[in-house]
C-alpha cells in the first residue's frame, strides 16, 4: 500500500499546473468548435440582421439633439459587438450540461483536474468565438458604412472588451448550468436576463436620451461598461481614463463571476 | 446459518474498506428526503471483482459516487487503495479508475482524442498518453476505429472505449457502474470476456455495480447484496447459494385468490423451508426438488386446485436475493421503477 501511495504522490507532480490542464482542456473544446463551424456562422446571423436592419432603421436618431455621434450604424456595431458576445456566451452552459448527461462531467470531476481548469478552458473556447465573432460582426458594420476616427488600439479594446464580456456571462452560464443541470432552464434564465442587459444600455440608444431609469440601469449594467469603453477607444480622442475605469469594472465582474462558477463545481457535487 | 452481513475479511491487503457510510439526499419539492445509504459496510481484498448486486435504487451508484471522490457521505468512512476518499481525495483520484453508469466519452472528439486528453489530465506525457491510448483501443478491438468520432460508434463500442478511458493511467483500483445496462446480449457477452480478461491478467481490483444476477454471477468473485442502502448478505456466489440448502420449487396457480390456501397447505408437507407468494406463484424452498414436486402436486391435486406451471430449480442468485431481502429481485425492479415514475 505504501508504494501504492508514492505512485499515486510521484504522478501527482506531473498531473500538470492550472496552465497545462488548461491547455488541454482549451484544447479538447476548440476541437469541437471547429469541427462544427456552422454553429460559429449561425450566431452571426443574428448580429447581421440587428446591424443592417436597426441601422437602416433607426438611421435617423442621430439626428436628435444631443445624440453626440454623427453615424448610427458607427454608433451601433460596438453595441451589437456586445451584445453578439453576450448573446453567443449565454449557451456556453450548454456544453457542461451535454457533459452532465453524458458521464463525461463525472469522470472529469472524479480526475485529477483542477476544477479551475475545467472551467477556464471551456471559458477560453469560448473567448475564441467571441474573438472571431467580434471582428466579423466589424466586418459587417464596416462594410456598412461605418468608420471610425481613432488608431488600432481602439479595435484591439473592443476586442478585449468583447472577450470579457463574453468569458462573465459565459462564466455565469456554466454556473446556471451546474446548479440547474437542465438544459431548458438555462436557456429559459438566460433569455431571462439577456434581455434587459441588451436594452438598459447604449448599444443601441445614447441613455442620455431614454428615461433616467435606463440611465441608472445602464451604470450597472456589465454589457453597457464594455459598450463604453469600446466605444470611447474607437474615438478620434478616447477619454482613456473613462475607457480604463469601465475596463476595470468589467475585468473585476468577469474574476468574480469565474470565481463564482467554479464554486458551483461543489454545488453540482454536493447534488449528484 | 446467515453469512454476517458485513464480513471482515481478515489478513492481507484491502484495496477498498468501506464503514458505515451514511447518505441522505436532502428534500426536493414535494419529495421527502431519499437515505441512499444507511451504514454500507464491506470489503474488498485487493485483486478481487466485486459486485455490487442490488435492485435500481439500493444506494449502488451512490456508493460509487463516493469512493471515486465524486460525492461526499453525510458520515462513516471508506478508503481505496489504502487512502481515504475524504483526505486524501487528490491520491484517491490518481489510483483509481471510474466507468460511469452513462457513457463518459466526448462524442464529438474521437476514440484516441478521447484516450490521449484522459493520459494527459492523468499526469502521462504526450507520447506516453499516445503509445498507451493505441494500445488500449487495439485490446479493446477499437484500432479500426480509432479516429472516429465517438457519436459514430454503436453502443458496445462505447462502453468499450468508456472501460478504456477508465484504465488509460493504469489505476489499482477500477470502478465500474452499471458497465452492460442498456447493451445487446451480443456486446454485453463480448464486455464480460474484456472485465474478465483484466482482473485475470491485470490484478486489477474491481468493483462492478450490477442489477443484472446473471452479470453478477459470471464476472463478480465476491458479491455483496445490497438493499435500501445496506448489504444485507456478502460472500462468493457458490458460498451465497449453497448457504440456501436445497433447492427451489416454483408454483404457478392458475387463479391467485387461492395462493394462500395453497401456502398453508404447503407449509404442512414435510421438508418444506421459507415460502414466499407474490400473486398467484408460490416459491418455496425445498430440502429435495425430486420428492417435494410429486407431493406438492398430490395435495394440489386433492383439493382440486388448478396449476398453471411447476418448476424445480438449483439455488440462483435470485433465491438468495429472496432469502435475504423477502422479495424476488424482479418485484424489487418493479418497486424502485414505479418509486421513480410516481417522483417523476
Amino acid at each position: 500500500m505504501a508504494t501504492m501511495t508514492a505512485t499515486a504522490v510521484r504522478s501527482s507532480a506531473r498531473s500538470g499546473g492550472l496552465a497545462g490542464q488548461t491547455a488541454m482542456i482549451t484544447g479538447r473544446w476548440l476541437r469541437a468548435q471547429y469541427r462544427s463551424p456552422a454553429l460559429i456562422a449561425f450566431t452571426l446571423v443574428q448580429p447581421a440582421i440587428w446591424l443592417l436592419l436597426f441601422g437602416q432603421l433607426f438611421k435617423g436618431v442621430v439626428k436628435l439633439p444631443g445624440f453626440s455621434d454623427s453615424s448610427y450604424i458607427a454608433f451601433l456595431t460596438p453595441g451589437i459587438v456586445m451584445m453578439t458576445a453576450l448573446m453567443s456566451s449565454g449557451w456556453a452552459g450548454t456544453t457542461f450540461i451535454t457533459d452532465m448527461e453524458r458521464g463525461v462531467m463525472d469522470r472529469m470531476l472524479t480526475s485529477p483536474v483542477r476544477r479551475g481548469a475545467l472551467m477556464a478552458g471551456q471559458l477560453l473556447s469560448n473567448a475564441t468565438t467571441t474573438v472571431i465573432q467580434t471582428i466579423l460582426v466589424f466586418a459587417i458594420g464596416l462594410a456598412a458604412g461605418a468608420r471610425y476616427d481613432g488608431n488600432g488600439l481602439g479595435y484591439v479594446v473592443t476586442i478585449v472588451a468583447s472577450m470579457l464580456v463574453g468569458t462573465a456571462f459565459g462564466s455565469l452560464s456554466n454556473a446556471v448550468a451546474l446548479l440547474t443541470r437542465q438544459q431548458e432552464a438555462l436557456i429559459g434564465i438566460f433569455q431571462f436576463v439577456s434581455l434587459p442587459l441588451t436594452f438598459l444600455s447604449s448599444i443601441m440608444m445614447n441613455p442620455k436620451l431614454a428615461p433616467h431609469w435606463v440611465e441608472v440601469g445602464a451604470r450597472f449594467n456589465p454589457v453597457d461598461w464594455a459598450t463604453v469603453a469600446a466605444r470611447q477607444s474607437l474615438t478620434a480622442n478616447p477619454d482613456w481614463s473613462s475607457v480604463t475605469r469601465h475596463g476595470l469594472y468589467l475585468l473585476a465582474f468577469t474574476l468574480f463571476v469565474a470565481y463564482l462558477s467554479t464554486r458551483a463545481f461543489r454545488t453540482y457535487q454536493r447534488s449528484v | 446459518m446467515a453469512p454476517p452481513t458485513h464480513a471482515r475479511t481478515g489478513g492481507g491487503d484491502l484495496a477498498i474498506e468501506v464503514t458505515d457510510l451514511v447518505k441522505t439526499y436532502p428534500a426536493a419539492r414535494k419529495k421527502p428526503p431519499v437515505r441512499a445509504l444507511d451504514g454500507l459496510t464491506f470489503d474488498v481484498p485487493a485483486g478481487v471483482v466485486l459486485g455490487l448486486l442490488g435492485p435500481n435504487g439500493a444506494g449502488k451508484s451512490t456508493a460509487v459516487k463516493i469512493l471515486t471522490t465524486l460525492s461526499r457521505a453525510d458520515s462513516g468512512t471508506a478508503r481505496v487503495a489504502g487512502l481515504d476518499v475524504v483526505n486524501d481525495q487528490q491520491a484517491v483520484r490518481l489510483a483509481i479508475g471510474y466507468v460511469p453508469q452513462k457513457s463518459s466519452s466526448d462524442p464529438m472528439a474521437t476514440g484516441t482524442e478521447n484516450l490521449v486528453l484522459s493520459g494527459r489530465i492523468y499526469g502521462l506525457s504526450k507520447s506516453d498518453s499516445v503509445r498507451r491510448s493505441a494500445e488500449l483501443l487495439e485490446r479493446f478491438g477499437l484500432a479500426d476505429a480509432a479516429d472516429r468520432q465517438v457519436r459514430t460508434y454503436s453502443g458496445g463500442m462505447q462502453r468499450k472505449l468508456d472501460v478504456a478511458l477508465g484504465l488509460v493511467h493504469r489505476p489499482t483500483v477500477l470502478f465500474l457502474d452499471e458497465p452492460t445496462t442498456g447493451l445487446d446480449p451480443e456486446a454485453r457477452a463480448d464486455l464480460w470476456t474484456e472485465v474478465e480478461r483484466l482482473s485475470a491478467a491485470e490484478g486489477l481490483t474491481v468493483l462492478l455495480t450490477t442489477h443484472y444476477l446473471e452479470e453478477a454471477d459470471r464476472l463478480a468473485a465476491q458479491l455483496a447484496i445490497v438493499d435500501h442502502g445496506k448489504v444485507v448478505a456478502s460472500g462468493s456466489p457458490e458460498e451465497l447459494k449453497a448457504e440456501l440448502r436445497g433447492d427451489s420449487v416454483q408454483v404457478e396457480l392458475a387463479d391467485a385468490t387461492s395462493a394462500n390456501r395453497v401456502h398453508s397447505l404447503i407449509s404442512e408437507l414435510p421438508g418444506i423451508g421459507e415460502i414466499v407468494v407474490e400473486g398467484n406463484v408460490l416459491r418455496a424452498r425445498v430440502d429435495r426438488g425430486a420428492t417435494a414436486v410429486p407431493a406438492v402436486l398430490g395435495v394440489l391435486e386433492e383439493q382440486e386446485i388448478a396449476v398453471a406451471a411447476v418448476t424445480v430449480a438449483r439455488p440462483t442468485l435470485d433465491d438468495v436475493y429472496l432469502r435475504y431481502t423477502g422479495r424476488t429481485f424482479r418485484a424489487a425492479e418493479r418497486a424502485s421503477d414505479a418509486e421513480k415514475e410516481r417522483a417523476a
